[in-house]
């Protein structure tokens, strides 16, 4: 298992990780239904607004899953920052990954790393965590 | 009376995989005891301790049932009904 992933949409994560330093930041990106491919970025909303939780909006999760219904497409990535901890999966993460089939994205905006990319992905299944290679394309 | 109710990935190993199934119920909690009547243990995956669970939403067509009474949440033939996992962590 490993996660391929464009520099723009990277790059773009780690922007918005900054953007919304001292919350955490969170968002998806969608593909084709069955391709894995993680086509289509989209910031989300924190709706804790919160440096140590996030939550996607319950409002705002609905209508992310109808637009990813009617477009054929599915969730390929999950991502948020971690503001002063390392970019692994707290229990929290853990204990709230629902979706099986995604790639959990991490990136951490703590200061002390901000100059070095902190970029990790993972797999969370039945609280399982597994980490996996992240392959960067231009 | 019959309801679709839409699955999410997670809780479709209850349901052999389908993405929706019809269920029936005047209430939000009905609903729930039919759909546990069919699919046992997926009531406990939405319940806890008689209440919803925190990181469950629940929708009645477009609504969160958190603004329609929670488990009081009238629903009648022809509603959909959406079960969705949040995406929250820490």
């Amino acid at each position: 298992m490993s996660l391929t992933i464009s520099r723009a949409f990277v790059d773009a994560i780690i922007e918005q990780s900054r953007a919304e330093y001292p919350d955490e930041c969170c968002g998806v990106i969608l593909g084709p239904v069955g391709s894995g491919k993680a086509n289509r970025l989209k910031a989300m909303v924190n709706a804790a607004h919160s440096p140590t939780f996030y939550e996607f909006d319950p409002k705002d999760l609905l209508a992310l899953y109808r637009e990813v219904d009617d477009k054929d497409e599915e969730i390929v990535v999950i991502y948020h920052s971690h503001t002063e901890t390392e970019a692994y999966p707290s229990r929290t993460d853990i204990a709230y990954a629902g979706e099986p089939g995604a790639h959990y994205v991490l990136v951490s905006s703590r200061e002390e790393i901000a100059p070095a990319i902190e970029f990790r992905s993972y797999r969370i299944i039945d609280g399982e965590v597994t980490e996996e290679e992240v392959s960067i394309t231009d | 009376m019959s309801i679709e109710v839409r699955i999410p990935t997670i809780l479709r190993p209850f349901t052999k995989d389908q993405k929706a199934v019809a269920a029936s119920g005047a209430s939000l909690t009905a609903l729930i005891t039919d759909l546990d009547s069919q699919f046992p243990g997926i009531g406990e995956r939405l319940l806890e301790n008689g209440a919803l669970r925190r990181f469950i939403n629940i929708y009645v067509n477009d609504e969160d049932v958190r603004f329609l009474g929670g488990l009081d949440a009238q629903i009648k033939d022809g509603d959909s009904v959406t079960i969705l996992p949040a995406v929250a962590g820490g």
